[in-house]
């Protein structure tokens, strides 16, 4: 067995351990507060955790298939997500056509791109290509009203939703001397950080918070929850440096980088909801809401990740 | 002979039924919201606003699919029956309650057809607008007196308010292909004709528990205005 794989695997039974862990703790406060389980709060968390029972599982089978698989998986999501985000947009019968090139154009397209591993192309083709022409689709219709709103709003979900998500299986592309056949685990690195931050952001909110960082955005948003999660989840993507071709310096000063942008993903998107009147940009994901919900810090996390990682260690 | 032919009709129609649904779920995800009746085998007259071909479709496909196989969509006969592969969706998939708008081809009045299917023991989905409302700017157009009628006659059915959003966005009119778009389908608080009720109260008491039922928030709250509107 090649020595990623057993990097792979190790850190698969590392996070099974976790997800044990915290399957039990929600299994044994339901037990102790409400075992009829009238508590919302520990109904959401065991929820949650299910949850993320499935979302381990699923990105593990992707990893294990390779890269094909990967892209299969980022690409569904990236779809959950497209149409979660242009759902809550303004849009007019003239934008059809563009909506339609959005979901099975421009989509594929850029996964199939990363797929290809042309990076020339991926990394412009939705800010050059699809920004230009989609809107001129929506225009020959000869529909004027809103036109900036609709023309805007279809640009900034495909940013988010497919130029950003598509960044994850871009990882795989980069080609980083002595870490040869094991760009997956930068990907599973990525994952783990942000979305450990998120949690643990949640938890030391939870336990200490008092002063809120942008109270009209997001209530639960907290100065303590900020940097208690940036800073434990740093450490946590600190000790895991052996997955990466990072030392352990630069391991460092990367988490904090991610955890960052993933709590600025979670700022923006809360503005988003709240200016549309939603509590959640789905309900696909029991506990969690949409893909969106989940996907936020990893979206803006991803984009600024790879290219760091492209720039200081990447050889293209 | 016969017989195998009908039961690869009925297995064609029931696998056809399947793919439906699950063609109508991938492309909309549609959740079905109940505030104010739960999903369970009461007989019901579920009435909906109608804004897209594919509205029954999608009540359909928000049941849970024990309600689903008793619950019968009355549709049109002079759209249904124009062509074999509507008829046998119309027919043998869903098992709609045919009834003919126009006076020609009418052999029989459309109410007793209904009460037809309300006696079998079958939950209806009815669209009482009568026709697709193809008007953004109106919410509701004004509802025909079906349901009063299907109430008055048989008090013991409930008839249920569904509201269905955002399903025109998936496909406007006259486009072929959706896109996909998150829809919801929500089923409100049963009602009944009350005693002394005049069919103008029933039908104006429904047409306000359908518009409760729309969601809040989402695209609307920001739609702008036509240019040279003033705004207020």
């Amino acid at each position: 067995m090649s020595a990623a794989a057993v990097d792979l695997i190790k850190l698969l039974f590392g996070v099974l351990g976790v997800l044990v862990l915290a399957t039990a703790v929600g299994r044994v406060l339901r037990e102790q507060v409400a075992p009829d389980r009238s508590n919302p709060g520990i109904e959401n968390l065991n929820a949650r955790i299910d949850a993320w029972w499935g979302m381990a599982a699923l990105l593990g089978l992707a990893f294990l298939a390779g890269k094909t698989g990967v892209i299969v998986l980022f690409g569904f999501i990236s779809f959950a997500a497209l149409r979660e985000v242009l759902t809550l947009t303004t849009k007019r019968e003239a934008d059809h056509w563009a909506l339609f090139g959005a979901f099975f154009v421009v989509l594929p397209v850029q996964f199939w791109l990363v797929w290809d591993e042309w990076y020339g192309f991926y990394s412009i083709f939705v800010p050059v290509y699809a920004f230009l022409l989609l809107p001129v689709v929506s225009v020959l219709l000869g529909d004027t009203r809103d036109a900036l709103v609709r023309i805007a709003e279809t640009q900034w979900a495909l940013m988010i939703c497919v130029y950003c998500v598509s960044h994850v299986p871009a990882l795989l592309t980069l080609r980083i001397e002595g870490y040869e056949g094991r760009e997956v685990l930068l990907i599973a690195w990525l994952v783990i950080v942000v979305q450990i931050s998120d949690v643990l952001q949640y938890t030391w909110g939870k336990l200490l918070g008092r002063t809120k960082v942008a109270p009209t955005v997001s209530p639960s948003k907290t100065w303590e929850g900020l940097v208690g999660g940036v800073i434990s989840a740093s450490l946590i993507g600190t000790a895991l440096y052996w997955i990466t071709p990072f030392s352990t310096w630069q391991a460092l000063g990367m988490a904090l980088a991610v955890t960052a942008m993933g709590f600025f993903g979670g700022l923006v998107l809360s503005a988003i909801k709240r200016d549309r009147g939603v509590k959640d940009w789905g309900h696909l994901i029991a506990g969690h809401g949409g893909f969106i919900d989940r996907m936020d810090s990893v979206v803006f996390a991803a984009p600024i990740f790879f290219h760091l990682t492209r720039y200081f260690w990447s050889a293209v | 002979m016969m017989r195998l032919k009908t039961a690869a009709r009925a297995f064609a129609a029931k696998t056809m039924g399947h793919a439906i649904v699950f063609f109508a779920w991938l492309v909309t995800a549609v959740r079905g919201i109940w505030e104010g009746s739960e999903p369970v085998p009461v007989q019901r007259v579920y009435f909906a606003n109608h804004t897209s071909n594919g509205d029954f479709v999608l009540i359909w496909t928000a049941l849970p699919s024990r309600l689903r196989r008793r619950t019968r969509a009355v549709a049109a006969a002079d759209y249904w029956l124009t062509n074999g592969w509507r008829s046998f969706i119309g027919r043998d998939v869903f098992n709609t309650v045919l009834i003919y708008r126009g006076e020609e081809g009418r052999d029989v009045d459309p109410m007793e057809k209904i009460l037809e299917a309300v006696d079998g023991g079958d939950s209806l989905i009815i669209f009482p607008e009568g026709k697709r409302n193809m008007d953004p700017e109106v919410p509701l157009l004004p509802l025909k007196s079906g349901i009063y009628n299907i109430s008055a006659k048989r008090p013991e059915v409930e008839m249920v308010p569904v509201w269905i959003e955002n399903l025109n966005r998936v496909l406007p009119k006259g486009k072929l292909v959706p896109v996909p778009l998150l829809c919801t389908v929500s089923f409100g608080r049963p009602m009944a004709v009350r005693a002394g009720e005049t069919r103008e109260e029933f039908l104006a008491r429904a047409g306000e528990a359908l518009l409760a039922l729309r969601p809040q928030g989402g695209p609307q709250a920001t739609a702008g205005q036509a240019p040279g509107e003033v705004r207020g």
